[in-house]
């Protein structure tokens, strides 16, 4: 189980969050939802220890520093330099750096995993483009077929179904599902509301801090996302005219 | 002009030419192989400043009498120290911390080195005097190429995902502080290497130009770097032998050999050069 303890994280002296404690689960795709600011990217990020931020996160007891090779991060695709000089093959082929360690090439059980990654979402015949070369959503699954080669116990990934097309949100979410069938530990930073009771075993509702988590039946109400949103949402999310 | 068959029967005669031949062949490799690093982790401008930031180290160096690789590097590190400490403890961005680091190494530099020695030795670092190399300095820029290649070949997986995808590298643990700091240090070597073929001024040139023409010729990394080093390499064959038979001074002949280069690359390169693109528009119009 990923245990998030009293975490907190401010940037420029202002909190986006203060203590937040959570556990994610084994086995269940978990949605983080709310509004633009309410710090799910950072929650991800200060978990990962990728930001300052005080307080812990173990997975199973231990400190998420000692076994960051369990843990499989898709980030955001737009800080990245896509004329960069790399192959699909080789980014799918770095998610075995890890493990690898310093010094260490990548041999042949390495290439067979990243291979194999490509074939599950569909990308083999692209493995010697150049990343700049793919669609969003080709793109967007090169680094879920990385998150595949790292063979992590927990994977989280960042607004993954930004601006690709159906085809690959429809793969890339089967792969989810294999993941949560294999008992992995999977958390989604999200943002399309409409597809959350589809998508999701569990929601995390954010708005600097946490507004609830559960099960998505129970948790996804009218009630909580108008917390969140701090709008009443019900016409748009839940089919009801507003304030009925 | 002097025929390119005198100057081969010049360099099989005069030591002094082979030792400038060979130390400018080396220092093309390096930063070859070092630039297509800096500019693909968009650090131009911090190549710019390191090899600036050395010159007061070199003026320590001479005036205590040790090794200047060691002066220089010092000082590059100390530079590079600074620039990240004023960029991440204030609101100013990291060019800005750079402009105000490197400026003020180099203006220290300049006064050390102007109160240490004559004006002449002042401007062969500035500018370079490769003709001037002697058995020492061959041996020392040897050792670093030869540093150079086995830190990027026993690093290279780690230099190649912090270069493309950081948060990536430091997701799965990686020290990517050590990486950015190891790769600092050997650019100081490299700029110390190059101190005497092109000079303080225009190493940065031959950090970024060559890595850029090979960066217009091929999509992988590998073929960059071997590209990048041969252009390197190529340029200052080439410059040498313009600045020997022209007698201009080695180092802006170099950098000018590279640059006529990268300017054909430009135009003529596959994938991205102008000529290409023309083909993609008319293709579009068709």
């Amino acid at each position: 189980m990923l245990q998030i303890n009293d975490l907190t994280v401010a940037y420029s002296n202002v909190p986006v969050f203060t203590d937040l404690s959570v556990n994610f689960s084994p086995g269940k795709i978990t949605g983080i939802i709310g509004p633009n600011g309410a710090g799910k990217s950072t929650l991800i990020k200060g978990t990962l220890g990728l930001v300052r931020r005080s307080g812990n996160a173990t997975l199973n007891g231990t400190a998420i520093n000692r076994v960051r090779q369990k843990i499989a991060y898709v980030e955001q695709r737009a800080a990245l330099d896509l004329t960069f000089p790399i192959s699909v093959f080789e980014v799918v082929l770095t998610g075995t750096y890890g493990k690898l360690g310093l010094f260490k090439s990548p041999g042949r059980k390495e290439k067979e995993l990243a291979t194999d990654a490509l074939k599950q979402v569909n990308l083999s015949e692209f493995k010697n483009r150049q990343i700049g070369e793919l669609s969003g959503g080709q793109l967007q699954r090169v680094f879920v077929a990385r998150a595949i080669v790292q063979q992590a116990d927990v994977v989280i990934l960042d607004e993954p179904f930004v601006g690709i097309d159906m085809k690959s949100e429809e793969e890339i979410m089967n792969v989810l599902r294999g993941w949560r069938d294999a008992g992995k530990t999977i958390i989604v930073v999200h943002h399309d509301l409409n597809k959350v009771a589809a998508y999701f075993d569990e929601l995390l509702i954010m708005n600097h801090g946490v507004i609830d988590h559960g099960p998505v039946a129970t948790v996804y109400t009218q009630e909580n996302m108008a917390r969140a949103f701090s709008a009443d949402l019900s016409a748009v999310l839940f089919n009801k005219r507003a304030g009925a | 002009m002097t025929s390119i068959v005198e100057f081969l029967h010049a360099l099989g005669h005069y030591n002094f030419l082979q030792s400038a031949l060979m130390a400018a062949i080396m220092v093309g490799i390096m930063s070859g192989i070092i630039g297509s690093f800096i500019i693909l982790r968009g650090m131009s401008l911090m190549g710019d400043a390191i090899s600036h930031s050395v010159l007061p180290g070199v003026a320590v160096a001479y005036m205590l009498g040790v090794n200047l690789m060691i002066g220089a590097t010092t000082f590059g590190v100390i530079a590079a120290l600074l620039i990240g400490f004023v960029a991440s403890n204030s609101k100013l961005k990291n060019d800005t911390a750079i402009g105000i680091v490197f400026s003020a190494f180099f203006a220290l530099g300049f006064i050390l080195i102007s109160m240490a020695e004559s004006s002449t030795n002042l401007h062969h670092i500035l500018f370079g005097n490769v003709l001037a190399v002697s058995d020492s300095d061959l041996l020392s820029t040897f050792v670093v190429l030869a540093i150079v290649i086995v830190f990027v070949f026993a690093l290279f997986k780690e230099l190649q995902i912090t270069s493309f995808d950081e948060v990536f590298a430091k997701s799965y643990g990686l020290n990517t502080s050590i990486i950015h700091y190891g790769l600092m240090i050997i650019l100081t070597l490299v700029t110390v290497s190059a101190l005497q073929t092109v000079g303080i001024i225009l190493i940065v040139a031959m950090l970024i130009t060559p890595a850029a023409t090979a960066f217009l010729w091929t999509n992988r990394l590998v073929y960059m770097l071997f590209v990048s080093s041969g252009v390197g390499a190529v340029a200052s064959i080439v410059g040498l032998y313009l600045s020997y038979t022209m007698n201009w001074a080695s180092g802006p002949a170099i950098v000018l050999v590279a640059a006529i280069i990268f300017l054909i690359s430009f135009v003529i390169a596959p994938k991205q050069g102008i000529l290409a693109k023309l083909g993609v528009k008319n293709v579009k119009k068709a």
